[in-house]
Formats: structure tokens, sequence, C-alpha cells
């Protein structure tokens, strides 16, 4: 290599290393300033670094827990709880807007005028105005309106409806419980493995395919049994103004669920439009021409192919739910932001808390984005 | 060619390192406690106090409808304004929740934090706060409707409780429920206006809260005959103002503020007679308003500092008759003085 033939200044690829290096310089020393100037101010403050006190017992309640929570358990432990709390709503709170999404989202292309309408005036209302008002307004002048426990809103099941919440059958969660969970599952996908199977033989060899309806059959039978029975169902009981066991779903979470699921439908319904809008019309035409239902055409048609354009919009709306799920606090349910700032609160320790806040929605946004950049390959076209 | 480039690489990256060592080393400065960069140099130039309150809490600090501030909390943050610089109304009011309040005043947004703090071991030492004296005696009590016909504490077994996030109540609600092996679920609210929404609303059987905040909030409800406060107090609640650790002089200027509202109300001296008190021959009584000695003027404050505090503020007895005994009916109880019985003692002023 001959040096003096391109001097290093004017060396393309030197030059490039070298603004890389001294960005990688800036933002080193940046980082550096500020986690030295954080452990200055810790140490100024005479707050000890670290996340020690995480095993330190909690010593505060928390009103919805998912899983066993005793106020002796440790603040790892009630981090957890609160994690659970999350993810229970957004997991619920995305399936549910996706179906509401879709639903809204191709009600605003109807035919019919006053579908339509609903649609649209559903989603200007819930797309212009604050998530926080909208859960405020439906937990204060809706789930709070329900009746006091003791003069409950009795359902069949039986399922208590009341202020603190709805009081629902729950299996007991004893180990018979798992063991016809695990049949029950068992059975589906066993189910489903089936069906292929059906499809299979009924398409490519122009079999009837009724053994394998009678043994889906057979294990439909073992599945509903498994649920009736062997799931140790335990009904909640009024005594009084307090209600005992079953499972309980309080006003705040349903006002919470109610209230993303509301607010992110309204922007999943205009990807929705979107998606389907851009598809072009000659298949529509196309799909008409072959004799397709409208709702055939659809959903075999027009649907698979808006997808493809809808899924990165979409992972947007899911990210935001995920994040908007953080508003709990305002209405008193106990989710991992507010289990986490009362924790912040009672041990001073700002800057653990908050690193951990950021490192937990952090994770949870990058698995739904993992997931759904997945699912986005699959439907995209494959060119062969 | 190569060398020399590197050379300058070399010289880049080790001004960047060098510049991130000197400004790390400069908070290092802010954070020493020394004279002058304590908070009351910091507040003295800016001329005018940043006094973290709550906002929502009559009788304390709450906003009315003017947007005038009223409570005996916010006449603490004004007798601190009026000891600094002669003017009361020198205060910027900042609304803080239960939650904000301590990162708050430890990024230094405020410079004292007044918002019916309690005083524990744990704020004082792993929170890095510094504790003025107590302004208020104060327990926690429960607020339940009269209909419920609910007595005691044992009588919430299994009831849904409203409780506030980030307060000592919330700890000592669970605390005596698991002493006394009963089940009870909290309701946790940020907002104490949205607590006691809830609440009269029927979502919880009881609310939580310091005895005189409940005092306080119960007038505030709408039918508040249909309210009771429990006489059960379940813990000992001391409020006070708050500062930083390790800026002394800062404190101290809170403190002796406090201290003199205190001492002002043993020698009864108040707004209304202060100058009758001007040409007193008693020693005690000249040394707190600054006409002997120098006792203001040590700590870096005017020497007439006192004598400021009483004439804008007034005395101990005024703020609390003014904000709390007057509005709600409050008897003193332990926050009479300690020559009446009460827990309010002011060391010498010497």
């Amino acid at each position: 290599m001959d040096e003096h033939k391109v001097p290093l200044w004017r060396d393309d690829r030197f030059l490039k290393i070298a603004l890389q290096v001294i960005v990688l310089a800036i933002v080193v020393a940046l980082l550096a300033l500020l986690g030295g100037n954080a452990l200055i101010n810790l140490r100024r403050l005479g707050i000890p670094p670290g996340y020690d006190f995480l095993n330190n017992p909690a010593s505060f309640g928390i009103g919805d827990t998912a899983i066993p929570y005793s106020p002796t358990d440790s603040f790892g432990r009630a981090l957890l709880v609160g994690l659970v709390n999350t993810l229970r709503v957004i997991v619920l709170g995305i399936i549910l807007a996706t179906i509401l999404g879709i639903v809204v989202g191709i009600a605003r292309l109807s035919e019919n005028w006053l579908v339509r309408q609903i649609a649209t005036i559903y989603v200007e209302i819930f797309r212009n105005t604050p998530l926080l008002l909208q859960l405020f307004f439906l937990y204060t002048a809706v789930f709070l309106r329900f009746p006091a426990v003791e003069n409950s809103i009795r359902l069949p099941g039986p399922t208590f409806l009341s202020n603190q919440g709805i009081f629902l059958l729950w299996p007991a969660g004893t180990a018979r419980t798992w063991i016809a969970l695990a049949v029950i599952i068992g059975s589906l996908i066993l189910g489903i493995l089936l069906w292929r199977q059906r499809v299979k033989v009924i398409v490519l060899q122009g079999a009837s395919g009724q053994n394998y309806f009678f043994a889906m059959i057979a294990l439909a039978v073992i599945a509903v049994l498994a649920l009736l029975f062997g799931l140790d169902w335990q009904a909640p009981v009024l005594q009084g103004d307090v209600v005992t066991g079953g499972l309980n779903l309080s006003g705040e979470f349903g006002a919470l669920l109610a209230g993303l699921v509301l607010y992110t439908a309204a922007f999943i319904a205009e990807v929705v439009r979107a998606g389907i809008q851009s598809v072009s019309k000659g298949q529509w035409e196309a799909s008409r021409a072959l004799g397709l239902q409208p709702g055939l055409a659809m959903r075999l048609v027009i649907f698979p192919q808006a997808l493809r354009v809808m899924i990165p919009p979409l992972t947007s709306e899911y990210l935001n739910l995920a994040k908007n799920s953080s508003l709990a606090a305002g209405i008193a349910y106990a989710d991992f932001f507010q289990v986490a700032n009362t924790i912040n609160n009672q041990t001073g320790r700002v800057l653990q808390v908050v690193s951990l806040i950021m490192i937990t929605y952090l994770t949870i946004n990058l698995i739904i984005s993992l997931a759904m950049n997945w699912f986005n390959q699959q439907v995209q076209i494959k060119e062969r | 060619m190569r060398k020399w480039i590197s050379l300058l690489l070399a010289t880049i990256l080790t001004a960047a390192v060098a510049v991130a060592c000197a400004s790390t080393g400069d908070s290092t400065a802010q954070g020493g406690d020394n004279n002058a960069n304590s908070t009351l140099n910091t507040v003295t130039s800016r001329g005018s106090l940043i006094c973290g309150v709550n906002g929502q809490l009559p009788g304390f600090s709450f906003v009315d409808n003017t947007g005038e501030y009223s409570g005996m909390d916010v006449d603490f943050c004004r007798a601190i304004a009026a000891a600094l610089f002669d003017d009361p109304t020198k205060v910027e009011f900042r609304n803080l929740s239960a939650q904000e309040r301590f990162t708050a005043l430890a990024a230094g947004e405020i410079d004292v934090l007044i918002r019916n703090t309690t005083w524990t071991i744990n704020r004082d030492t792993a929170l890095g706060l510094e504790f003025a004296p107590t302004t208020f005696f104060d327990g926690q009590g429960m607020l339940v409707t009269t209909a419920s016909g609910i007595r005691d504490v044992k009588g919430l077994s299994g009831k849904s409780i409203c409780v506030q996030s980030g307060t000592t109540t919330e700890q000592n609600l669970t605390d005596r429920f698991r002493k006394l092996n009963i089940p009870f679920t909290p309701v946790v609210f940020d907002d104490e206006d949205a607590l006691y929404s809830a609440f009269a609303q029927g979502r919880c059987q009881a609310a939580t809260s310091d005895r005189s905040q409940l005092t306080a909030r119960r007038k505030t409800l709408p039918n508040p005959d249909n309210y009771v406060v429990l006489d059960e107090v379940i813990s000992k609640e001391p409020l006070g103002p708050a500062t930083r650790n390790n800026d002394s002089r800062w404190a101290d200027a809170v403190k002796w503020v406090v201290f003199g509202t205190f001492q002002a109300e043993e020698l009864g001296i108040t707004k209304d007679n202060l100058a009758q008190f001007e040409n007193s021959n008693d020693p005690e009584v000249k040394r707190l308003l600054g006409k002997e000695g120098t006792l203001g003027s040590d700590m870096g404050l005017p020497n007439d500092f006192m004598a400021r505090v009483i004439k804008h503020v007034g005395n101990y007895g005024e703020i609390y008759e003014r904000n709390i005994g007057g509005p709600f009916q409050l008897e003193r109880g332990p926050n009479e003085l300690w020559t009446n019985g009460g827990l309010i003692y002011a060391p010498p002023f010497r």
C-alpha cells in the first residue's frame, strides 16, 4: 500500500472511522459526565447506590394482586405484583383494542350511512380528548356509579357487580385445577392439529375426513368436562358488605382497561381504514368479478393485503397502549409505575427506581416490537 | 501522517474526558457544606423563596378560588420570607403531590418543603432530609360513614380503605392491620382530591389520613354530618418543614424562624401588640426582636428577623388559631405551649 497516494485526511474510509470515533468519544464523555454527576449527587444527599434495598420488606399493601402478596414480602415482590398487573392490562388491552379497532375501522368504510357516522363520531371523540380525562370520566362517572357492595347487582354465575368492581366465579388454584388446565390446553392444541390434518386429507386425498371429525368431538367433550368439573370453580360469597372468594376485577382495573381499549381502538380504527383504502380498487373489482360476496372479498382478498400496510403503524399503537397503561396511578390501579413510585417514596432511591421503571417499560415495548416485527415478516409477500 | 492524525484524535479524546472531569469537579464543590453555596444565599440573591406545599389541604395549604394561598404551612413559608425580605408575599408556592415532594426538594426545585410532612427516621436519614421543628403534632385516624356503624379499626376487617400513596399513613395502615391480624384492601390514590371524591362515592368504607386532614376534608364533603372521624388514633404524625441535608446554615434559618414563633407566643408577643414590646426592657424580648445582641446576624439573617415575622405573620398561637383552631374548631391538644401542658417548646434564645 502506498501511503503517499491518498493522504490520510482525504482517505474516505479513514475519515468515516475517525468521525465515528469522535462521536463515540463525545457520547461516552457525556454519559460519564451524567453518571459521575449522579453518583456525586447521591453521595451529597447521603443516598446509598445499589439495588440491595429491593430485598427489604415492603410493608405496604396492594389492592389488586394477581399473584400472592403480603406486606411482609420484599420490595422486589411488590414490583413483581405491579408488573403482573401492568402486563394483565397490556395483554387484554391489546387484544380488545385490536378487535374493536378492526370493527370500527371497517365500519368507517361501511356503505350504511348510520354505521359510518357512528364510527366516525366515536373515532373523533376518543382520538381528540386526553386519555387521562377519559380515564377519570370512566372511573368516577361509570365504574364508581355502580351500587355499593351490600347492594351489588347480582348476575347469574354467581357474579356480583358493585363499585368495588366485579366478582366472578374463578378456579381455586389447587393442583387439580392445574391438571385440568393442562388437559384443556392439550386438547385444544391437539384439536388444531387434527383440524389441519383433516383439511389436508380432504383437499389432497378427497377423503371425507370423518374419522378426524369424530376424534375432535371426543376431544371437545373431554375439554368441556375438564372445564366444568376439573377446575374447582370458586364462587364469590357476599356476607354483609364484604365479598370473599372468587375473582375480583376491581373498578380501577375495569376503568383503566376500558379507557385504554376505547382510546387505542380509535387510533387502530384509522390505521385499519387507511390500510383497507390503500388496497387498489382493482382488487375489489376483481374479487367481485370472481363472484365473491363482499364479506368474503374483505376477508380473503382485501384484508390480507391491507395487513401488510397496517402492521407497522399498529405496532406503534400497541407500544403507546403499553406506555399509556402507566396512567393507572391516576385512578388508583396498582400497576408497575404506581408500585415503583411508592417504593421510590419510601426508600428515597430515586435514581435506582427510575432506572428500573425505564428498563421495565423498555423491555416490555421491545418484546412487543419484536413480536410485531416477526408477525410483519410472516405476512409480507413472499417473493420466490 | 497517520501519527499526526492519531495525535489529534488523542488530544480531542483527552479534552473531552478533561471537560467531563472538570464539570463533575464543579458539582462536588456545589455539594459542599460551605457558606457560599448555602440555599440561604441562593434565596437571598434570588429575592424570593420557593416553597413546596400541598395546595389541596384546607387548614395547611389551600388555594382558594381567587388563587390565594392560605393555611398553616403557607404561613410558615410566609414567615421565612418575612424574616429574609421583610415581605411575606415574596414566596413562590409549588404544589406538590406526596410522591413528588422529596424528589422536588432533593433536586433543588424548591428551597423548603412545608407540606404536612411527617418526620420519620427514614426520611431524616436515608432520604437525605433535614427536619425543622414540628409545627403540628398529628395522628392518623379513620373517616367512615355514620351509617356504617363502624366504631373502631377492628370494624374495618375485610373492607376497602382509601389511602394516599407515598405517605406514612399508607405504611401505618398496613402495620396496624398486620398487628391486629385482619385483612383489608387498600385503594391507593395519587391525588387527594381523587381520593376523597372516590370515598364520597362509596368506593371505600373508610378513608385514612392525618386526623387534622380528615377533619378538614370532612367539612368539604357533600354532607359532612354523614361522616365521622373515629376516635382511635393509630400513629404519631409530627408534621414540620424539611430542607436538604448538609446545608446547616439554611436548615438553621428555617429551624429558628419556627422556634421564634413558639418563643413569641411564650412571651406573649402578637402581631397587634408588637409595638408595645419594641421598647420593652425584658432582655429576652430584646434578644428575640433583635434590639440586643446579634442572634440574627450571627446566622446570616437580618438581626430583627423575628420582629419581621411577628409583624407580618404573627406568633405560633395566632397562626394556629387563624388556620386550624378558628375554621375547624380543632382543640390545640398536644399543639399547646409546653407551659400549658403541650409539646410546643423552643430552646432558649440566647
